[in-house]
């Protein structure tokens, strides 16, 4: 079918509503949305999780499943009216003038069926074009999309090709009709940091090429910074600010708006002289919005018999063309005084060493050969390799790295769920480093505790949230009566901040967050010295993670705890940590402190990582560093460098050291570690990645 | 993957050995070869003659020695008998006895010798084999499709009208056994109570000359037990394929429903409903033996029924041998089958 031909907005969503019909009840999903797509623009779409975005998609797509209805408003693609189309006239424009691509590549394609098959369907059912063509084209796309060895990409099942390579193909698939419009639904959240970057520069360039519009929605404000014309900013079904890139990041006029970026880490955000401000209280589920403006009980300005009589409508902003906020006290409100932050906190020396790690790696044995296994064959996978560090007593050492990098296996090493291949973990100069966790005396396993990532299953659901506390304050023998301990956990319950009517709450009864904060208490109980956080927030919305965040800081400071934050997000590790360590592939690349590490001279490594964390800031300049290829297999590391694969500096080494030798570790000024064969005159060469524009 | 087949075959072979000694131990209880005696010679024997009778061909041997024998890993006996005869387990009618071999079993391809047809086993298992499997070619032949098509129906748009009364069809066919449902089929079908009379209620002549009139009834009998089970399997399996992301793309791809099942639901529906329908060979010789001797065919199911009636030591041993080859060598099938349809996995 050819395309339709229209010099309109290609999408005009006007005050859509979209309802989910259960047993129970109506669940409003999105409420008067509004939002135009022009030809060639990229919109954002933005918000929490649960508030709406991904059936905003599915709307425009007509796929709301049995239950899902259009309850009010209309989509109008092209000036057509999409809820008016037969299931004939739908199935043209799918594919061939709406394609969308989604956030798990591997779901998203079909297991038994080659990708070959996959992508020449589409020319084949929309413009009914021969086989061969079909294939010319499909191959012509995969080259578009960079994927290396086409030929072989076509003759391959989804299984055989890497997450990246999955989604290059899901949207060299979206691609292949040359669609009007391009729904993303987080594409990329599935993916690694560096990998991301690669996507999201592809679908940029693509999208330029073949003059698509796209409706991108994220959570990552910093992503649709990169990617997007225009934004839309959600909040429980609703939109609630929409305008352009520049005028909403930099102008914004919605308190939700202005509490998201207060809360998220930006360069600049510092723990002890400018805290993140988080956003007080909860999402509010479908049902139980209140009446009058959604975000009213959270909201900083809220003027009662203003805010809570009546549905709030969309006003435009006077002076903007496109620029629209849902709040009754724009003009009321004085959209430039500075943060009015409270609290600064004297940033703390850190105390004696605590824990020294000592060459310390960690080898898993693999059956090569999984299905049929035990025939012999075994491969090492080696997880970490000669980790050496120190942490000290009230210091925060992050551990960053992608996926495979070895973070939680280190994690687990420490905690005792693993054993030590070799090396030591000294705690008090005592090594602990191959005492299994039973073997522990109860000391050392109170001493060092973790927050997992978690926290939806690591609670106990069938046991009271005081319980569970007591319970763990139980195994580190503390106190000598039940009346002892029930107090302490009351303490603790006011330590992270929640009500002490929660204690005979249930798990289930209680948002993300607030679990988390049980999760924080449970590890506080035994009066640990050592908590070892992996990932604590990034299963949270980005709402109540400030929130979490600036609790973990709190008690630490409070308790002087040495703190080893694992995560992958350089934002959030840029603003609490002390001391900074990197991995690539179980070894350490680099370390050093905040400062060092985060700014010139960099592991290559570093540097990429850097510069591919989205920041959702207008007045940063990043440097452009896009990595080639995925992130190799630990099962078969490179020879050498492990990063060598994908390393931009690797030609100002001299001869082939990158590809034969491991580089030794070398220390630079005030202790900050590299680990890279570059000597010192190249690395001193290197040129910060993150600039702040001169205003 | 030679390797994992020969593996399979090692475990065939000592499945075989345990089910034949099992088969042997109770076959070669004296209470089974003394009524074996008689039917043989004489009912009016008295218990001396019995004992002679069996004495002379071998039977009173010690039971380790005589499962040597049929195995061929022991010597035949040659029994000089209270008759003056001398009889031998390798002795053949026209043979001169010193010509014989000493060794005659299973592993010299000797497969015995049945009591109750007056012939080799393994003539007789390979000619009833042959007619069983006749019928279970065409018992497959209509269940397969029959059950996938039902199942695909139902499971295509869960919930709906078509699923439900597919779905009860499917439940209320497993839940009827064979012998309910052949009596049932042959009463209405062929018999005068309804009229009817289309088909036969006996498959005797389909021994010879198999066609639609003499073999549809007990066809249909096994396939409609069969049917609702791997039905049931494959709409479970599409109904939860039917719901997967990868067919949402197709949908929003822009394929038509039609060709979402056939092209992209289908073979990752059938991956599960595969293995059953290999698995379900055994359960499908289980019903062939009461549907043979219903519908008096006389397949492999029939002489099972005739040589445990009869103890017939060597035909019993034989069935043994070849049931568990046939229901190990379809595992093996299915093992292989279900590696080629599901890309994922792979044997090498
Ligand atoms: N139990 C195990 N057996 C074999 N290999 C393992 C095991 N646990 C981890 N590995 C391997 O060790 C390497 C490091 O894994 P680890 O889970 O520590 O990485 P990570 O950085 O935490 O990744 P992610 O960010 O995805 O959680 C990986 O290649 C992983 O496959
Ligand atoms: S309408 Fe009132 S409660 Fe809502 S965002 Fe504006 S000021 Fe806050
Ligand atoms: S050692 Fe070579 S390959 Fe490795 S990071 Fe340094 S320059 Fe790059
Ligand atoms: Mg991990």
């Amino acid at each position: 079918m050819s395309k339709i031909s229209y010099d309109g907005p290609i999408l005009e969503i006007d005050q859509l509503s979209i309802s989910f019909f259960t047993r129970l009840r109506e669940i409003p999903a999105v409420m008067d949305f509004s939002v135009v797509v022009q030809p060639g623009e990229a919109v954002g779409l933005v918000g929490e999780s649960g508030c709406g975005k991904s059936t905003v998609a599915l709307g425009v797509m007509q796929d709301l499943g049995v239950n899902g209805h259009i309850v009010g408003g209309k989509i109008k693609f092209k000036g057509q009216d999409l809820g008016k189309m037969s299931a004939e006239q739908l199935r043209d424009i799918r594919g061939n003038e709406i394609a969308m691509i989604y956030q798990e590549p591997m779901a998203s394609l079909n297991p038994a069926m080659k990708v070959g098959k996959q992508l020449i369907e589409v020319p084949i059912i929309h413009e009914g074009v021969s086989e061969k063509e079909a294939l010319r084209r499909a191959k012509e796309v995969l080259i578009d999309v960079k994927l290396p060895d086409p030929e072989r990409i076509l003759q391959s099942y989804p299984h055989q090709l890497s997450g990246g390579q999955q989604q290059r193909i899901v949207i060299a698939m979206a691609l292949m009709s040359k669609p009007s419009l391009l729904i993303l639904d987080e594409p990329t959240t599935a993916l690694d940091v560096t990998v991301e970057a690669a996507v999201v520069d592809l679908v940029k360039d693509l999208g330029k090429k073949y003059g698509t519009s796209m409706l991108f929605i994220s959570h990552n404000l910093g992503l649709i910074l990169e990617t997007c014309d225009q934004i839309c900013v959600m909040y429980s079904g609703e939109a609630v600010e929409t305008g352009s890139i520049s005028d909403v990041f930099d102008k914004m006029q919605h308190p939700y708006t202005q509490a998201l970026f207060r809360s998220i880490p930006l360069p600049g955000a510092d723990k002890n002289s400018r805290p993140l401000v988080a956003i007080p209280g909860n999402f509010p589920l479908p049902h139980e919005r209140p009446s009058g403006c959604n975000f009213g009980p959270r909201c900083n300005y809220f003027k009662d018999g203003l805010c809570n009589t009546q549905a709030i409508p969309m006003n435009k902003i006077k002076g903007f063309e496109r620029h629209f906020s849902r709040c009754s006290r724009i003009d009321e409100i004085d959209w430039d005084t500075p943060i009015s932050n409270s609290s600064q906190f004297e940033s703390l020396p850190p105390g004696d060493v605590v824990l020294k790690i000592d060459n310390l790696k960690k080898y898993y044995e693999v059956a090569a050969n999984a299905l049929f296994g035990s025939s012999g064959t075994y491969k090492t996978v080696k997880a970490n390799e000669t980790l050496s560090f120190e942490a000290r007593e009230s210091e925060t050492l992050a551990i960053v790295g992608e996926s495979g990098c070895g973070k939680s296996t280190f994690a687990k090493v420490l905690m005792g769920l693993e054993t030590a291949t070799d090396g030591g973990i000294l705690l008090d100069n005592e090594n602990i480093g191959s005492t299994p966790i039973e073997a522990r005396d109860t000391q050392t396993v109170a001493d060092i505790q973790m927050v997992f990532q978690n926290p939806f299953d690591t609670l106990n659901p069938s046991m009271t949230v005081g319980r569970q506390i007591v319970r763990a304050l139980e195994v580190f023998k503390y106190g000598q009566s039940d009346d002892e301990r029930n107090d302490r956990m009351l303490q603790l319950l006011d330590l992270v901040k929640l009500p002490r009517a929660f204690a005979t709450r249930m798990p289930r009864q209680l948002s993300g967050g607030q679990k988390q904060r049980v999760g924080i208490a449970r590890a506080f109980a035994g009066g640990a010295r050592i908590v070892v956080a992996d990932e604590p927030v990034s299963a949270l919305d980005v709402s109540v993670q400030a929130a979490v965040t600036d609790l973990l800081m709190e008690i630490q400071r409070k308790e002087k705890t040495t703190l080893l934050f694992i995560s992958h997000d350089l934002s959030i590790v840029r603003y609490l940590s002390d001391r900074v360590m990197v991995m690539y592939l179980g070894h350490v690349v680099e370390l050093g402190t905040t400062d060092q590490v985060f700014s010139p001279p960099y592991h290559p490594y570093t540097e990429a990582l850097l510069s591919a964390v989205p920041i959702a800031d207008t007045s940063i300049e990043k440097k452009h560093i896009v990595l080639e290829g995925d992130i190799p297999s630990a099962m078969n590391p490179p020879s050498g460098c492990p990063f060598q694969t994908r390393c931009r500096w690797k030609k100002d080494v001299p001869g082939s050291l990158c590809e034969t030798e491991v580089p030794p570790i070398k220390t630079l000024d005030g202790g900050h570690q590299i680990k890279c064969h570059l000597v010192k005159s190249k690395l001193e060469k290197m040129e910060p990645v993150i600039k702040i524009a001169a205003e | 993957m030679a390797l994992f087949i020969l593996r399979r075959i090692a475990i065939m072979l000592f499945t075989s050995l345990c089910l034949t000694f099992v088969v042997f131990f109770l076959t070669n209880l004296y209470p089974n070869l003394e009524k074996m005696a008689k039917t043989q010679g004489n009912f009016r024997m008295n218990d001396e003659a019995v004992l002679s009778f069996l004495e002379n061909r071998g039977y009173l041997l010690p039971l380790p020695v005589k499962y040597g024998e049929w195995l061929g890993v022991y010597p035949g006996y040659v029994i000089e008998g209270s008759d003056g005869e001398i009889r031998g387990r390798c002795f053949k009618s026209d043979q001169i006895p010193s010509e014989a071999p000493r060794y005659c079993g299973i592993l010299q391809g000797y497969w015995g010798y049945s009591t109750r047809f007056k012939s080799d086993v393994w003539g007789i298992v390979t000619t009833r084999l042959g007619l069983t499997g006749i019928l279970m070619f065409w018992v497959m032949a209509l269940m397969v499709p029959s059950a996938l098509i039902i199942g695909i129906l139902a499971g295509m748009r869960e919930g709906s009208r078509t699923d439900r009364s597919l779905s009860t069809f499917s439940i209320v066919t497993t839940a009827t056994p064979e012998y309910v449902s052949g009596v049932i089929l042959i009463a209405v079908f062929a018999s005068s109570a309804f009229g009817l009379k289309w088909f036969k209620g006996t498959a005797t002549a389909a021994m010879d000359n198999p066609n639609l009139e003499n073999f549809f009834l007990p066809v249909v009998t096994i396939a409609i037990y069969g049917m609702g089970y791997i039905a049931r399997m494959t709409r479970a399996s599409m109904a939860e394929v039917m719901t997967a992301q990868y067919i949402r793309t197709a949908r929003l791809k822009g394929v038509s429903f039609p060709n979402i099942v056939l092209k992209h639901a289908l073979r990752n529906a059938l991956i599960a409903p595969f293995t059953v329908i290999m698995l379900q060979f055994p359960w499908l010789l289980n019903g062939v033996v009461i549907v043979e001797t219903l519908f008096n065919y006389k397949g492999f199911g029939w002489a099972l029924v005739q040589a445990a009636g009869n103890n017939d030591i060597e035909l019993l041993l034989g069935v043994s041998v070849v049931s568990v080859f046939v229901v190990l060598v379809t595992q093996l099938i299915s093992d292989i089958g279900y590696v080629y349809l599901n890309p994922r996995i792979s044997v090498t």
